[in-house]
């Protein structure tokens, strides 16, 4: 039998993180203030009665299948393979599921919690407002009261899902402090739940935040990587050589990466945003050029300046917009068992046109990062090799971004 | 005798409870704190609170996070507010200060040298809101070897079993949050603050602060008469706010509003101690 990646490398074993602390290592925790503590031992309590109950699998599983639409293909981009004469280029299409990304994966399985906890009112923070968008959904289905909390800036720069979360019922709610953009919105949505906590579920959108936040949302999104690893093998027989993906929070990349954690042989990138480049500080991407900190109730990866003020990201791509990380792709890097990268706004727009003229699909802004770098590494490969980059949304709330740039009236 | 212990038990045989008053440094400019610490000392208070200012409040209400960003306008690092302390105690070495505050300016610091250096300013304890006891345990002991108290928070929410863990680990007093909320919030139920600080003293011998949710004479008049301590924090603020150029009269209205704090306070214990006589 073939020894797994972290018999390998010695580590703490893949499965057995967080720890009942909620640590990857030395990151993760519970950094918040006292009133949360029992709300989230609370939450983490019916999680784990709750993970592993047929009754609550079977409703997650069909809402997957009926509501969802999983699973999501595994697309050969054969022509995009063909032109970098590299690895075959293989797309989970996380872009084709309801409300346009792997958002919703955790948002139903948050809302069947939710329910079960007996919460009559959720509430979200959102940056793109394709988390806000996956809340709204799920609390419109679930007939709950939904307040979605987004940076004053943000609202502004993605009007459409702003009138698609109002549609779906949900108030918006526009924060005006600090940098107005993500993290405040999360910052906010803290002070909403610290003050409505018996009433209150709060939906985190990524696999970042207090314990069980960073568990639950892994555990939720690693449908993606257990389907593509199954589709994966189906096709060709084997596991793929790569895996690619884009990191803000990092929810899309984790629920790819870990179902294939053990297999040694499996390469894996996350890429970060570089905004207008790294060495300009105009950029989103803590793992390659932050270090470690506390925010939003863990340790992790920060953007901070010298005196510890966590400073403002830039982006081309609002739902990579985070001056943070999840606490265990920190500690993936720590372990050397993730790569990480990154890619600028210029190349990721670039990758944006390429997909949409390639192979007819138009990429979210957030995915183009991941695409941007899949066809630098695919070309440095050989043919028979294989890359899976996690599509993780789909194009059609950048088009008014993308369109502005290029000076084009819609 | 540490600083703290010496003022609970001056007030205490004075039968009066402690006024803490928290400012943020740096607001609203790093020139006018330490100026600032005077008028909270001469206006009735006994501790002071003095707020590290942080990007990302989290615990905190709009008048805090606002005090944040003005103190953050002039770069306030955590350096410079050790340095407003050490200039404080060149006038003041009897007042014990608390610093309040988040955990990362202090980790980038370096946990070590911040406990150091917060030592030789002569800082008394510190509050650092997103640091519950668990992921304290390495801090503690540095904060202890250069005898600085660790003051952590109670909340509502907090259960009777995690009470006692709490208070095993806090030192200086402790801070019972009053409400489900952030800083400033104005929903104050005292007779679940009565129970709780009751449950609180049932497993501990420290003096209880309550803080959050107490804006004036009567909500002070209160809580002084069921804890040891009160503390006030955004209601300042909110003078600071308002006068933020005009500084006699932001001087004058904290003034006034401490001073109205401290005589209802102490109305307070002179009727308590008058009743026990006549008991």
């Amino acid at each position: 039998m073939p020894r797994t990646a972290s018999q390998i490398s010695g580590q703490i074993p893949f499965t057995q993180v967080p720890d009942k602390q909620g640590m990857f290592g030395e990151y993760g925790g519970r950094y918040v203030a006292e009133t949360l503590i029992e709300p989230l031992t609370q939450l983490e309590e019916a999680y784990l009665k709750y993970k592993d109950e047929s009754e609550f699998l079977a409703e997650l599983d069909a809402d997957f299948a009926h509501y969802v639409g999983r699973p999501s293909p595994l697309y050969h981009a054969q022509r995009l393979s063909q032109k970098y004469a590299g690895a075959q280029i293989y797309l989970k299409r996380e872009d084709l599921n309801h409300t346009g990304a792997h958002k919703i994966n955790n948002t139903i399985g948050q809302a069947l919690l939710a329910k079960r906890m007996g919460k009559t009112r959720i509430i979200a923070e959102t940056g793109a407002g394709q988390h806000g968008v996956a809340s709204a959904a799920v609390a419109a289905r679930l007939g709950l009261e939904c307040v979605v909390y987004m940076g004053e800036d943000d609202i502004h720069r993605q009007a459409p899902n702003v009138y698609r979360m109002r549609l779906l019922g949900a108030k918006v709610v526009p924060v005006t402090s600090g940098s107005k953009t993500f993290k405040d919105a999360l910052n906010e949505a803290m002070r909403d739940w610290v003050t409505n906590v018996d009433s209150t579920f709060y939906i985190i959108g990524t696999v970042a935040g207090p314990h069980p936040y960073p568990l639950l949302v892994r555990d939720f999104q690693a449908i993606i990587g257990r389907e593509a690893r199954a589709q994966h093998y189906e096709r060709t027989d084997c596991l793929p050589d790569a895996l690619v993906a884009c990191v803000g929070g990092g929810s899309n990349a984790i629920g790819l990466f870990n179902p294939f954690l053990d297999d040694a042989a499996v390469k894996m990138y996350g890429v970060e945003a570089a905004g207008l480049g790294i060495d300009t500080n105009k950029h989103a991407a803590p793992l390659n050029a932050g270090r470690p900190g506390v925010l939003h109730g863990n340790r992790t990866y920060l953007m901070e300046d010298e005196n510890g003020q966590i400073i403002e990201t830039h982006t081309i791509a609002a739902g990579l917009d985070y001056p943070g990380v999840g606490p265990e792709l920190a500690w993936l890097k720590d372990i050397g068992r993730v790569q990480y990268d990154s890619v600028t706004d210029v190349e990721a727009l670039a990758a944006f046109h390429e997909l949409t003229r390639v192979e007819g699909i138009i990429p979210a802004l957030e995915s183009s990062h991941a695409m941007a770098y899949a066809v630098k590494l695919a070309a440095g490969m050989s043919r028979d090799q294989n890359i899976i980059v996690n599509l993780s949304g789909r194009g059609d709330k950048d088009i008014n971004t993308v369109a502005k740039i290029e000076g084009i009236e819609i | 005798m540490s600083r703290m212990q010496s003022c609970f038990d001056a007030l205490q045989k004075s039968g009066r409870k402690a006024l803490i008053a928290y400012i943020t440094a740096g607001d609203p400019h790093p020139d006018h704190t330490v100026a600032l610490m005077h008028t909270l000392v001469e206006s009735g208070a006994d501790i002071i609170e003095l707020g590290v200012p942080f990007s990302d409040p989290m615990a905190d209400g709009p008048v805090i996070q606002a005090a944040c960003e003005r103190a953050l306008t002039h770069n306030t690092s955590l350096h410079q507010v050790l340095g407003m302390v050490g200039e404080f105690r060149k006038l003041d070495e009897r007042t014990p200060v608390v610093l309040m505050g988040y955990q990362n300016p202090i980790e980038v610091m370096g946990v070590s040298q911040f406990a150091r250096a917060a030592n030789q300013s002569q800082i008394d304890g510190v509050l650092t809101v997103d640091l519950p006891f668990e992921q304290a345990e390495s801090v503690l002991n540095i904060y202890q070897q250069y005898a600085l108290d660790t003051i952590f928070l109670i909340a509502p929410t907090t259960n009777p079993t995690r009470i006692k863990k709490i208070c095993d680990n806090s030192s200086g007093f402790v801070y019972y949050v009053s409400l489900k909320g952030v800083t400033g919030a104005g929903h104050l139920d005292i007779s679940e603050v009565k129970n709780k600080v009751a449950q609180i003293k049932q497993v501990s011998a420290l003096p209880v602060g309550v803080g959050f949710g107490i804006k004036d004479a009567e909500s002070a008049k209160t809580i002084a008469s069921i804890a040891d301590a009160v503390v006030v924090g955004s209601a300042i603020i909110r003078q600071i706010e308002a006068n933020v150029s005009d500084h006699t009269a932001m001087h004058n209205n904290i003034k006034t509003l401490l001073l109205g704090m401290r005589e209802a306070m102490d109305d307070n214990s002179n009727n308590s101690s008058i009743k026990q006589e006549v008991a």
